[in-house]
């Protein structure tokens, strides 16, 4: 049963505090834009979604007018700050002795709405469907539990990296995440309320309860109430933790004496639940009965899912319900359950006679598990404004993240129930997909570190980004100069930011695996939160200006130089101009001086060949042959880099016959170079410089278009930290320089060490054997 | 049948036993022969004359020991000779009594093979090697299960067939016990309910597999309502249950829905959650032991009935013969599996019963001890 589990009388009488813990404000933001609501109430916590728009600032960059430019002094572009607007999803979780309050709260802070209906499922929407009809004065509409729990799952799976977990208790990283398949379907849902239900999801709308069993959450509460005399769920899990099954349980060691060998079961397995306790003459602690019911119970779920997983073929099973709701203790026997159904392999007697069953089932669990029939709920309301059609994004700045309720690792776990738990959505500019040139988009994962299982690199990358906080307030501040109280909203963000980062330190799965992608990223959030869209934008600007005026002066010095040498110096070039990079702590020094001065300072800088990766030879190997028909760079910072060091590279792949499509970020982090700072650029050389040509495309059209064979990243970000064992199904060139002491000591080498990885995808031999060289 | 008899010379020697010892209870059974010579009966050693005459002559043994008479098989042919098959069954506890009682009555100067299986084989093998100086046959339990119960098929009940089935398992009123033979046996999915419960997938006599177990069996079901209940046998338990209402105690679709829940096509009478009521202190103050006894057996057997099912569809066996003590004198649960065999597979599987429920693994073990003279 999907149900959820309504209050026991005994435990809403638990008292507690009604007041919100958190400013409401905090919580129930960008109430004054919210239309359509949706709510889940289920057996103790409410949960509410509504969708809302937020205005905030975005920092745009224009050409200055051909016929004003000689006035305009010697500036490239001007940069503007606009007003934009953007959806996004609020998500709030609470207790529901909350309810009260947060509906009056709701009510006087709802501004201009013409919503005349709120969505609600969950086994409480009936209990207080009275209450918010008078409170909101809108219609309660009854939405189906398992149809909103399904969508929700659906929507959750295909918009959040690293939703789905694998949980391993005694790991160093108790949550394993999954890296977000392209196709979602099909899969089992678990759903583990009072019963269980056992459902089969093959589509957007197309899913089937396929089984279930009555045992569920509500056999452990119900049982483990008159066996224990404990009333709430939490306490009993917490028994159960404690206690000891085997004095309770009769083990295949306590019929045999030892395994019974011969069908391979040990002697520790579990041969009668309860088998011990057939006797009048023993007492039995009320830890040791809680243990061996969990133990009973979630055995009994794991095999039942396994069977009917194995049935319908489908490795991939997600649990939920609120058996599982964050609890470490459930999602482990849960797991050892089906570890042990799912590798126990059929005897046999004499004759091999029956089929193996290959994909292994796997125990799933999702991070906001908690959100599923709200956001279902939710969709369910929202349907003419297609939100299916959308990528989401999850908002690090605004959610709350998961928190581990593992009593030894979150002393303050019990804290939680008297907090709001938050998820917002943020709805994407365009729909994200894998680039075509992937060779199994499947296991790519765009991080080359899991800083949640890696303890020394997070201790090290948490700190670096702290470290570099006041560096980006300061500039955050001198971004926005006609702005007074710019300084305090920089204060904001900062105590923001470092709010996060303190989190993570303690609980590095909150939003999924950690990364220095996620860490960069939940910046821009925060920054963006406070009204910082582009901190670096005027820095870029004059980096930008500065080194244009250098780029024929330096096209001409390459020109001169033997087809041979210049190969070389072009590689060069771009090495060095990577090191312009404000993210890195080393090279801050070099970024104040002269370009031109700086950009031969760096390339002195770069380590001699034999580079940390050296590859050099089968590129300058591959030159020799027949040009590439598209390469398609993905760049990365502005100034020096793209205009000294990118440019005059492109520029020779252009003279050799080659299409070359600039790929850069659409929004701003760091002083990277943005996708409308680059058009400008563009335009600005292709002005003076009759080789370079514009490509204004939708990136993965052009990618196959184009017929592209060969893709170049650059920079530390896009070529270490992200993609360095990202396998693409034509030739790649992966250009950085390690501008970080503690990565180069890490990948082996030192600072300003080298990586210039030319790969060529088994299978397709390098073309420069059967070319003659021209030289 | 005749010549067997001539040319089977050599039989084991007496007294022949099959032991199947088990989680919780130890199953024997003891071939009486009736065919005994003026001649063998001087030969008879006196302790052996001792033993028939104490197994045969009472009908509880101790204060724990039961011979099931009912079940006896007489007139019974085995290896040549002649005789009754008695079926007795004392707890598991009692085993070191057991086999003092062997030392006491110098059962090791009988020259007999003692063929035990089940766990206790292994387990309680130096205990009769030291305490009783006896060597024990252990013998891998699942085999016997099977050789055992093809063989008590094969030559029925006293002339009428072991098996049964119930008529009608839908419905209370109409839902009648019918006798059956297992002829052509084969594939049959067996499920043993023992302290816990073992599925097998069986094609042959030889030729089977083990597909899966559970720990919830008739042990879960004893030692939950000794817990729940303070009661102390499994008689007393069942005789609980069969006075209880487990919807006092069982959460039902209807409790939730006020219906069916017809989005996916479940009765409202269907069990959603077992105890599922029992989250409630109210509710837990107002029922009644009967009931919990009741909801108890209940929820055990429809999971077994459930986890059954499942493997009969995966391994497409649609017969599916259900065994072992928990069955004993528990209508309760036959008639609930049958139901949940024939409900959940549209009247696709169907639940079979055999009259000697859980005595087919000592009947098995017997059947080795006979073999092994036998050939060779």
């Amino acid at each position: 049963m999907a149900e959820c589990v309504r209050l026991d009388s005994s435990t809403s009488s638990h008292t507690m505090d009604k007041s919100i813990t958190l400013p409401p404000d905090e919580i129930f933001r960008n109430l004054e834009n919210a239309k359509r609501f949706a709510i889940d109430i289920g057996g103790s916590l409410t949960k509410l979604a509504y969708y809302s728009t937020v205005q905030h600032k975005v920092a745009k960059v224009r050409s200055f007018d051909h016929a004003t430019k000689e006035a305009a002094s010697d500036k490239l572009y001007e940069i503007s700050v606009q007003e934009e607007v953007t959806a996004r999803l609020h998500f709030i979780k609470f207790e529901n002795a909350y309810i009260e309050t947060c509906l009056d709260f709701i009510k006087d802070h709802l501004v201009n709405t013409d919503t005349k209906v709120i969505k609600a499922t969950g086994g409480g929407a009936h209990k207080f469907k009275e209450l918010i009809e008078r409170k909101l004065g809108l219609k309660v509409d009854k939405e189906d539990e398992m149809t909103c729990l399904i969508k929700g799952c659906n929507f959750v799976l295909r918009n959040i990296p690293h939703e789905a977990f694998v949980y391993a208790k005694h790991a160093d990283s108790e949550f394993r995440f999954q890296t977000t398949q392209p196709d979602i379907f099909p899969y089992l849902l678990v759903n583990i309320g009072s019963g269980v239900s056992i459902v089969k999801v093959e589509s957007e709308d197309k899913f089937e309860r396929i089984g279930g069993s009555s045992i569920g959450g509500g056999t452990f509460w119900g049982l483990g109430a008159l066996l224990t005399k404990t009333k709430r769920f939490d306490e009993l899990l917490q028994l159960a933790s404690k206690g000891q099954h085997t004095s309770v349980d009769m083990l295949v060691k306590d019929i045999y004496g030892g395994s019974y060998g011969s069908l391979g079961l040990t002697g520790d397995l579990i041969a009668s639940s309860f088998g011990k306790s057939a006797t009048a003459d023993k007492e039995f602690s009320k830890e040791d009965m809680a243990k061996s019911l969990l133990h009973m119970i979630s055995n009994d779920i794991g095999q039942l899912a396994c069977l009917y997983a194995k049935l319908h073929n489908l490795s991939r099973v997600y649990f939920g319900g609120f058996f599982i709701r964050g609890h470490p203790v459930t999602m482990h026997t849960i797991t050892y359950s089906i570890n042990f159904f799912t590798k126990a392999r059929p005897q046999l007697s004499v004759f091999i006679s029956f089929s193996l069953i290959n994909g292994e089932v796997q125990a799933l669990f999702l991070r906001h598990e908690g959100y599923l029939g709200a956001i279902g709920a939710f969709l369910k309301g929202a349907e003419e404004d297609n939100p299916n059609q959308y990528s989401w994004g999850e908002n690090y700045a605004g959610s709350s993240g998961l928190m581990s309720v593992s009593p030894d690792m979150n002393p303050m776990q019990r804290a939680r129930s008297g907090t709001f738990d938050m998820l917002e959505m943020d709805r994407l500019e365009r729909q994200l997909v894998n680039l075509p040139l992937l060779q199994d988009p499947s296991s790519y994962i765009p991080d080359t570190m899991d800083l949640t299982e890696d303890a020394l690199a997070r201790e090290y990358w948490l700190y670096c980004f702290e470290e570099a906080l006041d560096g980006v307030v300061k500039r955050a501040v001198a971004s926005q100069p006609d702005m007074p109280e710019a300084a305090q909203r920089a204060e904001k963000f900062r105590q923001k930011y470092r709010h996060k980062l303190q989190t993570l330190r303690q609980q590095p799965f909150a939003y999924g695996s950690l990364t220095v992608r996620s860490l960069l990223d939940t910046r821009e959030h925060c920054l963006n939160e406070f009204n910082f869209p582009d901190p670096y934008s005027k820095i870029k600007q004059k980096e930008n200006d500065m080194a244009l005026k250098y780029y024929q002066k330096a096209v001409k010095s390459l020109e001169e130089l033997s087809w041979e040498q210049r190969q070389f110096a072009l590689v060069r070039g771009v090495l060095a101009g990577n090191v312009f990079d404000w993210g890195a702590k080393a090279v801050s020094d070099v970024l104040e001086s002269d370009p031109e001065f700086g950009f031969e300072e760096a390339k002195r800088q770069l380590e001699e060949r034999p580079w940390l990766v050296d590859s050099y030879d089968q590129w300058f190997e591959r030159l020799k042959g027949p040009p590439h028909k598209c390469a398609l760079f993905f760049v990365d910072n502005s100034g020096v880099d793209i205009i000294l060091g990118v440019m005059p590279f492109v520029r020779e792949l252009l003279s050799r016959g080659t299409e070359v499509v600039l790929a850069s970020n659409s929004g701003p982090a760091l002083n990277d170079v943005t996708n409308g700072e680059l058009q400008i650029l563009t335009e600005r050389i292709a002005a003076m410089d009759p080789v370079i040509h514009r490509l204004d495309k939708v990136l993965a059209m052009v990618v196959r278009e184009r017929q592209t064979d060969l893709v170049i990243i650059e920079g530390m970000g896009r070529a270490i930290h992200t993609n360095y064992y990202a396998m693409l199904s034509c030739e790649s060139l992966k250009m950085a320089v390690i501008k970080n002491s503690w990565l180069a000591d890490r990948l082996g080498g030192k600072l300003f060490s080298v990586v210039f990885k030319y790969e060529v995808p088994a299978g397709k031999p390098s073309q420069h054997s059967a070319a003659l060289s021209p030289l | 049948m005749q010549l067997i008899t001539i040319f089977s010379l050599t039989f084991p020697a007496f007294p022949w036993f099959g032991m199947d010892i088990g989680g919780t209870l130890v199953k024997l059974v003891y071939f009486e022969p009736v065919d005994i010579t003026a001649e063998e009966e001087q030969e008879e050693v006196e302790n052996l004359k001792s033993i028939r005459r104490y197994l045969t002559s009472n009908v509880a043994y101790g204060k724990t020991g039961v011979r099931d008479v009912h079940l006896e098989l007489r007139n019974l042919t085995m290896c040549g000779r002649t005789g009754n098959l008695h079926f007795i069954r004392f707890p598991t506890q009692a085993m070191p009594r057991f086999i003092q009682m062997g030392h006491d009555k110098n059962f090791s100067s009988l020259h007999t093979t003692l063929c035990a299986t089940g766990g206790g084989a292994y387990k309680f093998e130096n205990d009769f090697r030291t305490m009783a100086d006896l060597e024990l046959l252990k013998l891998d339990e699942l085999d016997c299960l099977i050789r055992g119960l093809l063989y008590v098929d094969r030559v029925s009940f006293n002339g009428h067939p072991e098996g049964y089935y119930f008529q009608n398992p839908s419905d209370t009123q109409s839902c009648v016990k019918m006798p059956c033979t297992l002829d052509n046996p084969f594939p049959m999915l067996l499920v043993n309910i023992g302290s816990g419960v073992s599925i097998l997938a069986v094609y042959s006599e030889n030729n089977y597999k083990r597909v899966t177990g559970t720990s919830l069996g008739g042990g879960t079901f004893l030692g939950l309502c000794c817990l729940l209940t303070g009661c102390e046998t499994f008689e007393e338990a069942l005789e609980m249950a069969s006075k209880g209402d487990s919807t006092n105690v069982d959460k039902l679709v209807k409790d939730i829905y006020g219906g069916d829940y017809e989005r996916f096509g479940l009765q409202g009478s269907a069990v959603a959650s077992s105890f599922g009521h029992m989250m409630s202190k109210e509710k837990r103050d107002s029922i009644s032991k009967e009931d919990l006894a009741r909801a108890t057996l209940v929820t055990i057997t429809n999971n077994i009935g459930s986890i059954a099912r499942m493997c009969a569809v995966n391994e497409k066996i649609e017969r599916v013969v259900f065994v072992g003590n928990f069955l004993r004198i528990n209508t309760v649960s036959t008639k609930l599996l049958a139901y949940a065999m024939d409900f959940w597979s549209k009247g696709q599987l169907r639940a079979l019963f055999l009259e000697h429920e859980g005595y087919f693994g000592a009947v098995g073990a017997l059947m080795e001890l006979l073999k092994t003279t036998e050939d060779p």
